[in-house]
Order: structure tokens, then sequence, then C-alpha cells
């Protein structure tokens, strides 16, 4: 009676409706979605579909697990070379950003107060313009007939056009373009809180800019270190956009490998088992860096 | 270093950041207006492929097509969304928060590839049980409002954090029922967010390609999908064009939304000290 009684009450608040509609939705997309992925990345090609992996056996149901998808994954070096190049890529782009984007940060942070709001408008405008767009437009710039080309060939600083596209080099300018303002964010945020007297202390106490840098500005922002860094290398191992349209045929990447199992192989328990692989491979960074941003919590 | 070369080091600096940033964006627009069929050697000035636009039906019925998906899963995910964000802000305790809050977040760190793998099979399981739904239109605008959801919540839950508790408690105190505190009191405080996460999520879902091309069915192709195609094969300057009109209409946009939101911002300002005022006679 009781527990009809709080049922009631929680149904007349409106308690159930509040937390029972975003918990569906997100049971229905997100959780069941999961799931599904990883029984199918058990089945074999002609049995994607739930009811032929289970099989009768004495009235009983019985499911039927296969791990040769990921047997293969392990085995096949092209597999294990491309994961591997997935977070080498997304590393080199995670350290590049933090190169450019921590002093864009810090002088972001020292500029005068009133010009701030804009500087902080002019690096949030461009996300609001198609990513696609952004990206297709590297390729006018870097291509061998392209815009860079053309213009360094024109004042004569290079004879012959650079090759800058479907390459390595095209993969980071265009990922780390796309994933800067990330970086930028949460640094700007953290190193706009820096207590200024900290500094000045150190000036006092005779301690070179240089090092009070190093001792200090850089110790204090490791959670903004911490929370940029996450934002760039866990979207960044997946991407799939940049590398299609400017990585060419020999940069490999396991968004493209997911994709191509997927629409030109069509090998759907395949493709699932790349997909969870590749969530395994983003969670453990995510703990990592979860546990570190919880201990400066802490601390 | 003296504090003079420092400053030239900071400012030079940041206009090559900000440089970097807006290149690409700057040479999308004025190689629209180049006449030359290559994208990359200037000619001379001309609209031609704005009218070639204009002809481009495949295009022109992509672009009406994301406008309708990115209009209805916009309006789901501030919805969802709201919901997400009073439900986790609202009630500190309750089973399944965690879940909730992790699962909120999941559509914000999973790459799009595997969001689109994940919910294409649970709509294909789900069809091969009851039939329903077809690829298409339906299941496009659930993917986006699914991500949709994911940054509505945030950006809305960053409105409650800072909003005046005490003004709910006032409500309640004074006899109003919870949907009345809702209506009265939170809905009308929350007025900028959602207006923020609307047009957040509208983008969004405009912009999208990958959950697009895992969810489409046939004859289902949104503006991202088609120029992405374009884009595969090579350089089209048509595409120059559709971007120089998506980067004006969105700036317009973006500005007259943040005039809206500090007017609004500005009246509520002025409503509350006059309130204090009069209370203070």
């Amino acid at each position: 009676m009781n527990k009809l009684a709080r049922i009631f009450q929680s149904l007349t608040s409106g308690k159930l409706t509040v937390i029972g509609i975003p918990m569906g939705w997100f049971i229905l997309l997100v959780a069941i979605p999961l799931l599904i992925v990883m029984k199918i990345s058990l089945s074999e090609m002609e049995a994607t579909s739930i009811s032929k992996m289970i099989s009768w056996t004495n009235g009983l149901p019985t499911l039927k697990l296969n791990f040769a998808n990921y047997q293969f994954i392990f085995s096949d070096t092209l597999y294990v070379k491309t994961y591997i190049s997935s977070i080498k890529y997304a590393l080199i782009t995670t350290v590049i950003c933090l190169a450019i984007g921590y002093p864009f940060a810090y002088f972001m942070a020292r500029a005068p107060k009133h010009a701030q709001p804009t500087l902080l408008m002019l690096i949030m405008l461009p996300f609001w313009t198609s990513f696609l767009l952004r990206i297709y437009a590297w390729k006018t710039l870097l291509v061998g007939n392209g815009v860079i080309n053309n213009v360094l060939m024109s004042v004569h600083i290079i004879n012959a056009p650079l090759e800058m596209m479907n390459n390595a080099f095209s993969l980071t300018i265009g990922m780390v373009y796309s994933y800067l303002p990330f970086m930028i964010l949460p640094l700007y945020a953290n190193l706009s809180k820096l207590d200024i007297r900290y500094l000045e202390a150190a000036a006092d106490l005779g301690t070179s800019p240089f090092k009070a840098f190093w001792l200090i500005t850089v110790p204090l922002s490791k959670a903004g270190i911490i929370a940029g860094s996450m934002l760039v290398f866990i979207p960044a191992v997946g991407e799939f956009v940049i590398p299609e349209l400017l990585g060419g045929p020999n940069t490999l990447m396991i968004g493209r490998v997911l994709w191509d199992e997927f629409f030109s192989n069509n090998d759907w328990p395949m493709a699932a088992a790349v997909a969870v692989v590749m969530i395994a491979l983003i969670l453990i960074p995510m703990a990592i860096l979860n546990k570190a941003e919880a201990k400066l919590d802490g601390a | 270093m003296s504090q003079a070369s420092n400053k030239v080091f900071a400012n030079g600096w940041m206009a090559a950041v900000y440089l970097f940033l807006y290149l690409p964006i700057i040479t999308l627009v004025v190689f629209s207006f180049n006449d030359s069929k290559l994208v990359t050697v200037w000619s001379h000035a001309s609209t031609r492929w704005y009218s070639a636009l204009m002809q481009d039906h495949d295009l022109l019925s992509a672009v009406f097509l994301s406008l309708k998906i990115a209009f209805l899963s916009a309006l789901m995910s501030v919805f969802f969304g709201t919901f997400t964000a009073i439900a986790l802000n609202r009630y500190s305790r309750f089973r399944g928060r965690t879940a909730l809050s992790s699962m909120a977040t999941t559509p914000l760190v999973m790459p799009d590839v595997i969001v689109g793998l994940s919910l294409l099979l649970m709509l294909v399981s789900l069809q091969q049980w009851l039939g329903y739904p077809q690829r298409g239109l339906f299941t496009i605008l659930l993917g986006h409002a699914l991500l949709g959801t994911a940054y509505a919540t945030v950006v809305v839950t960053s409105r409650l954090k800072e909003m005046d508790g005490k003004l709910i408690e006032a409500a309640m105190d004074l006899g109003a029922k919870p949907l009345q505190v809702f209506r009265l009191v939170t809905l009308p405080l929350l007025v900028p967010a959602l207006v923020s996460a609307f047009l957040l999520t509208f983008t969004l879902s405009f912009d999208d390609v990958v959950l697009s091309s895992f969810l489409s069915g046939p004859g289902y192709n949104t503006m991202p999908m088609v120029i992405f195609s374009r884009a595969r094969l090579g350089l089209n300057p048509t595409i120059n064009a559709v971007a120089t009109v998506t980067i004006v209409v969105v700036t317009i946009a973006v500005i007259a939304s943040s005039f809206y939101t500090s007017h609004i911002e500005r009246k509520r300002k002025r409503e509350m000290a006059l309130a204090y005022s009069d209370s203070n006679q």
C-alpha cells in the first residue's frame, strides 16, 4: 500500500514523467543499439537478425556466438595497422593542437578584458559554418593546382607545385584545423581564471617569467590541458569525413575501414566488430584521463 | 625578451591562428564569384555559379530536405534535451541517474560512424520485427534528434545551473503546483537557452553527413550527402556558391540570435530591478 502511494505521488508530482521520458529515449537510441552492435558483431554474415542467432535445442534457446570476426581483426595485419595508425594521427593532432592552442589561449586570457568576448566569438564562429564545407575548402587550397601552390608559384617561391594533398600532411592539417577550437576553449576557460597574484609573487621572489610559466601557469592549467586533449583525441580517432576527403588512399583510419566494411563490402557483422574494438580503444584513454581529472579535483 | 617584443609575438601568434581558421572560409567565398570552371584559378568576377545553383534541382531538393529535417530534429532535440537536463539537475538522486547521464554524453564522445552504425542496426532489427520503420526521412530524423538531444542537454544544463533556485522555491511556497512552476517560472527563464539550443542543434543537423548516410534510404539525400559525394569526386564551383549562401545565412542568424538573447536578458534584469524597487517602497 505504501509503495502504491509512493508511485501515485511520483506520478502526480511529475517526477516519473520527467525522468521517464529522457530515460526511454536514450535507452531506445543509445543502450539498445550498442547492445545490438555487440550481438551482431558475434554473428556471421548471413545471420544478422537476432532470431537467426538463437537456435532451439531441447526446447531451450541457445545463442550461437561466433568470435570469428574478432579473430580476423586481431590476426589481420591491415586491421591492426589501421588501429595503430588511427591512434597515431589522433595523437599527432592532439599534440599539434596543444602546441598551437596553449600559447593562443594564454595570450587570449592576457588580452585586454574588453577585447576578450570578441576574440572568443571569432574562435567559435567557424563552428557555425558547415564542417564539411570547410574541409572541402582545404581541398581547394592544397591540391596540386590549388590556391596555395598557384600563389607560391606566381611569386616564384617555388617552381614546381608542392605535393600537399592526399597524404599525411593534408590529413593532419584538416584534423588540426577542425579540432583546434575544441582545444582552445577549455584552455582559455581555465587560463582566464588563473590568479595573477601567484605570478606576481614569483616575480617578487626573483623567478624569471619563463621559469614562472613552467612552474606555476602550466601545472595550474592541467585540468584545461586534460579536458582539451580529451575533446580532440577521442573524436579524432574515429574521424571519417576528413580522411575521406583529404587523406587520399594511403592514410589508414579506422573510421574509413568501418565505413567500407559496411557500405562497400556489406559485411555488417564485421563492421560491428570493428566498431566494438574502436569503442574499447576510445574507452581506455578516456578512463585514464577521467582518473587524472578526478585526481585533480580531489587535490 | 622585452615587454614590447613579447606583445608583438603574442599578437602575431594570435593573428596567425585566426588566419589559419578563416583562410579556408574566405577562399570558399572569394572563389564562388570566380568565372572559371577551375575552382582554384581566378579569371574574373561573375555570378554564374549562383545561376547554376538555381538550376541544380538535385542540390536544391536536397537543401529543402535538409532544412525540413534540421527544423524537426532541432524541435525534438530541444524537447528531449530539456527533459534530460531537468531530470539530471532537479533530481539529484534516483535509480539510473548515472546511467542516464552517461547515455546522454555517449553521442557527444562516440565517433559518428559508431552512432550511425548502431542506430541503423537497431532500426533494421526493429523493422524485421515490426515491419516499421522504413529507412528514410524518419530514420534520419531520429539520428539527428539523438545527437541534438545530447548537445541541447549541455546547453540547457548550464543555464539551469546558473538559475536562481530561490525563484522556484518561492513559487512552490506560494502554492504553485509542479506543472505551474515549470510553466510560469522555469520555462520563461529557460527561453534564451532554448533558443540557442535550437540554433545549435539545427546547424548540427544541417551539417551532418555521416549519420544521414547510414540512416538514409533510397531517394532521401540531404544537402551534406550531395556535397560530400561531389567533393569526393573532385572540386566543383557550385559547392562554393552553396557554401557562400549558407555562410551568409548562418552569420545573420547567429548575430540576430545573440542580439535577441541579450535583449531578453536586459529586459529580465530591468523587470527584476523594478520588482525589487517596488517591494522596497
